[in-house]
């Protein structure tokens, strides 16, 4: 079945299985955003255990995407793994510090002999929902803004500043978007507090971070957005691969890919829907679902257009040739095809995740559920 | 060649790895056996529907999630390290190399990360049976997860199913099953799961020992003590078995790991196995890696054996691996010297093709490609000077393998004893064993890690064997960032661990009667 596609078709599958994990991961960062709204939702010990195991019990899946999304890009677009971890190595150790406190932290929070005590691993929930959301957004920020890398011909890569990609933050607009993905994150955060929660103090507290994150993530996804739509992009021609810088280029693929613009505008609707509601009705929560489904709306288009319609996905400032692209980033046809089949398991794999999580999660977090917990973070 | 790279960038590089890795290694085995374990008592529980095994299985599994949390902490480090700090690494073996990465999150990582949570939040929200079926989907989603890895690594370790590419000058994959099913994979997994269900059962003997040396729990701890020699047993013999497999698939495709770990610098017909010896300070043939033996106890003949099952056969030692030789099956295996000059030709060639296509000579880069894939086989030998510089560290190799084998033989001692004692329902009377069951957690621990250092140390200096050697691997960055990061990871990891132990020895001495807070 794959083995007869050309290698361009698998190619753009592969783009785009990695940029609906990265939309995914995106929309799971709700767990991020609720760890930095711990102290500002939740009050009293009882309600600090409440929000902590709300997002407890879903951490691992939002730390399960980000792998499987490096695994991915390795094995889909090696050479992008390999530029960018190896170039930019200060932003990807500075993510990965982040993730690796988080994961001990639910665990170790509420053991006795802990060590570093609770407030610690509160504050390892902190960092890594601050510094991750924002890091991971900036460093995505450069798809769009291009990094400072060249690539020779045996395809060895090396960066062009000492400064191992945090350089990306003297670009306002990569920020942006890192600061966007931050206060989203808090948004999502607190509709999922608002859905998973039964308890009415959390729940007023929540809806009022809906406003507090909500007006921040427009502010900055407006000058993103806008700022994107106008500026240069780096465009690919298809007969030579040469690169260059084209004038509005993304919005030219937004004109060009009109589902991808349907995607966006859906998205940017469905999310601005499940905030506006949530905000104004007086007890609604599934807000979290449409502002979680257009988020990944959104967060899939933008990735589509970094990496359709003839454009450098991840480009080059220090050498504009250096570019890569979907097509000289990719594994071979051979492994593209064996991957492909790999990935005919992905609708398996949601759909036990679904079947469990039903099985386990059919109604709110309340106080009883917490006083007879065993396994408690 | 050598005087191109960075050292100082590659042994930081290395040590960062190691340091990485070894932290990592702490907290897999004891998750890929207690998985096991926990899914075995539960079973019993579901069958028999006694309460009691309910609490042990409880029990365990919260030791499991303590373990399990850190073992994913220190886990995400080393996936996204191929690509910080090992860059050229990644674009020369992405292609097959990223693929069981890829499949490892896909197909083990979420069945993880679902089934945990049922595990631990579903008892009372789902039946026995779907609770049941959870436990043991975790324990085949951690061990998925190490198949994939270690399919990953058998491959550095035995390049097969691929064909290197100069136009994008790296190596692509040609046959996906060949690299799954490469016996040095299927070996490297077997012998590596079986290792951590010893690691597992060691554990539980030893925390119920301890019980038992303190009177307390004295039932939860012997009806642990069953349960974990059973398949301690079981598990340290067929370790047994795949490592004997091992040693033959080593002998033949990375001969110099080979003679490292037994001390062997002249081969012979009909070669001894070092039982037990000591390296003096001093060595006679004037290499310092090659240090003489003060004392070595050998099992004539067994070497031989061990490596083609035939007692006279002839095993090479690393100076006829130097000078070239012609092992028991008959292959000719070249001198280093002549490996070194088809290694030269290999690496002028890929210049002369990359030359060609930009000059747009296609008959020239036609001709270069074929003298790139009559060489390519010893591609890696081309950087090499020193031929002493393709010796590993014999005594590190040495020791770790001894070490290893000495401490696998006394676990098996172990878990007869344990079964033995519990079955004359005299354990509890024997205070000599209970402590030397306790003692043995650290030893199960130590083993472990010799095991990686044989297979990882013993292979140096190749990070894929006699295509890329480790130093050509690293990332181009400056030694300093990895100072920086190696002595950032030691900090946090050595506190995260100091916190792990001090929370499982507190659980261990609350108890299994106190629900585990």
């Amino acid at each position: 079945m794959f083995e007869n596609l050309s290698h361009l078709a698998l190619q753009e599958y592969w783009w785009v299985i990695n940029s609906l994990l990265g939309s995914l991961l995106v929309f799971l960062m709700f767990v991020q955003g609720g760890q930095t709204l711990i102290y500002t939702v939740a009050k009293s010990d009882l309600e600090r255990t409440m929000v902590v195991n709300a997002l407890g019990r879903k951490w691992e899946f939002t730390f399960t995407t980000l792998v499987t999304f490096g695994g991915a890009m390795f094995a889909s677009f090696p050479l992008f793994y390999s530029t960018s971890f190896g170039g930019a190595y200060w932003v990807w150790m500075a993510i990965l510090f982040c993730f690796i406190i988080q994961a001990v932290a639910y665990e170790f929070r509420s053991k006795p002999s802990n060590v570093w005590g609770a407030k610690t691993y509160e504050a390892f929930l902190l960092i890594n929902g601050l510094l991750g959301t924002i890091l991971i957004g900036t460093a995505v920020g450069t798809f769009f803004n291009g990094a400072e890398f060249t690539v020779n011909d045996f395809n060895h890569s090396r960066w062009a500043t000492p400064y191992g990609g945090l350089e990306a933050v003297l670009n306002f607009h990569n920020v942006a978007l890192g600061l966007t993905v931050f206060f989203l994150a808090r948004l999502l955060g607190s509709l999922y507090f608002m859905n998973n929660i039964e308890h009415d103090v959390i729940f007023e507290r929540s809806k009022k971070q809906l406003l507090y994150s909500g007006i921040p993530f427009l502010v900055f996804f407006l000058f993103f957005t806008i700022r994107l739509l106008v500026m240069d992009g780096f465009a690919v021609d298809p007969k030579t691969a040469m690169v260059s810088k084209e004038a509005y280029k993304y919005l030219h693929n937004l004109l060009a890919m009109p589902l991808v613009a349907l995607l966006f505008v859906v998205g940017v609707v469905a999310v601005l829907f499940g905030l506006i509601k949530s905000f104004l009705a007086d007890k609604y929560t599934k807000g979290i679902w449409y502002a979680g489904g257009g988020t990944i709306l959104v967060v899939f288009s933008l990735f589509l257009l970094a990496g359709f319609n003839g454009t450098a996905f991840y480009p080059s400032n220090a050498d504009l040739q250096s570019s890569l692209t979907i097509q000289n980033a990719s594994s071979s046809h051979y492994t593209l095809t064996a991957m492909s089949y790999v990935s005919l398991m992905v609708p398996f794999v949601l759909a036990y995740i679904i079947f469990a999580w039903r099985a386990i999660n059919n109604k709110k977090l309340d106080v009883e559920e917490i006083e007879a917990e065993e396994h408690l973070y | 060649m050598l005087e191109n790279f960075d050292l100082s960038l590659v042994d930081w590089s290395r040590a960062q790895f190691a340091l990485t890795a070894m932290y990592h290694w702490i907290f897999v085995p004891l998750t890929l056996g207690l998985a096991f374990i926990i899914a075995i008592m539960e079973t019993i529980y579901v069958k028999t529907g006694n309460p009691e095994w309910k609490k042990i299985t409880k029990y365990w599994m919260t030791l499991f999630g303590i373990n399990f949390a850190i073992g994913v902490a220190t886990g995400i480090i080393l996936e996204f390290e191929f690509g910080t700090n090992w860059s050229n690494y990644s674009w020369f073996v992405g292609d097959i190399f990223g693929a069981p990465l890829a499949v490892e999150g896909i197909m083990a990582f979420f069945m993880e990360s679902t089934f945990i949570a049922v595990m631990f939040f579903g008892w009372k929200k789902v039946s026995k049976k779907f609770h049941l079926i959870s436990t043991w989907l975790v324990a085949v989603g951690s061990n998925l997860s190490a198949l994939w890895i270690l399919v990953a690594n058998g491959w550095m370790q035995n390049p097969v199913g691929m064909k290197f590419n100069p136009d994008t000058a790296r190596n692509e994959m040609v046959n996906f099953w060949e690299v799954l099913f490469s016996p040095t994979a299927i070996n490297k997994f077997l012998h590596t799961i079986s290792s951590a269900y010893t690691l597992a059962a060691v554990f539980v003997i030893g925390v119920s020992a301890w019980y038992l040396l303190k009177k307390r729990e004295q039932i939860f701890a012997k009806k642990s003590i069953v349960v974990a020699a059973v398949f301690g047993l079981l598990a340290t013999l067929f370790t047994t078995m795949t490592g004997d497999n091992s040693a033959r698939e080593v002998v033949r495709d990375q001969p110099m790991k080979f003679a490292a770990m037994e001390g062997l610098y002249d081969g012979s017909e009909g070669a001894g196995l070092v039982a037990i010896g000591f390296m003096s300070s001093t060595s006679s043939n004037g290499n310092d890696n090659m240090k003489d033996f003060a004392f070595k106890l050998e099992i004539p003949n067994l070497l031989s054996y061990m490596a083609y099952m035939r007692g006279d056969a002839f095993v090479p030692g690393v100076n006829d691996i130097i000078n070239g030789y012609t092992d028991h099956d008959g292959v000719v295996h070249p001198s280093f010297e002549t490996k070194r000059a088809i290694g030269q030709k290999a690496i002028a060639a890929l210049k002369a093709y990359k030359e060609a296509k930009k000059e747009g000579n296609q008959l020239k880069a036609k001709q270069a490609q074929a003298d790139l894939e009559a060489n390519f086989k010893y591609f890696g030998y081309g950087y090499f000077n020193d031929p002493y510089d393709t010796v590993p560290s014999i005594s590190m190799s040495f020791y770790s393998f001894h070490i290893m084998v000495g401490l696998g033989m006394w676990f098996i001692l172990l878990f007869i004893l344990a079964l033995f004692l519990v079955y004359k329902e005299k354990i509890a009377d024997h205070k000599w064993f209970l402590r030397a069951a306790i003692w043995s957690i650290p030893l199960a621990y130590v083993a472990s890690q010799c095991g990686w250092i044989v297979a990882e140390m013993g292979r140096q200096p190749w990070v894929i064997q006699d295509l890329m050697p480790t130093l050509t691997a690293v990332s181009n960055i400056d030694s300093s960032s990895v100072k920086i990061t190696f002595f950032l990871f030691l900090i946090v990891f050595t506190g995260l661990l100091i916190a792990e132990i001090k929370i499982m020895t507190k659980q261990i001495k609350i108890g299994p009667n106190h629900g585990g807070k």
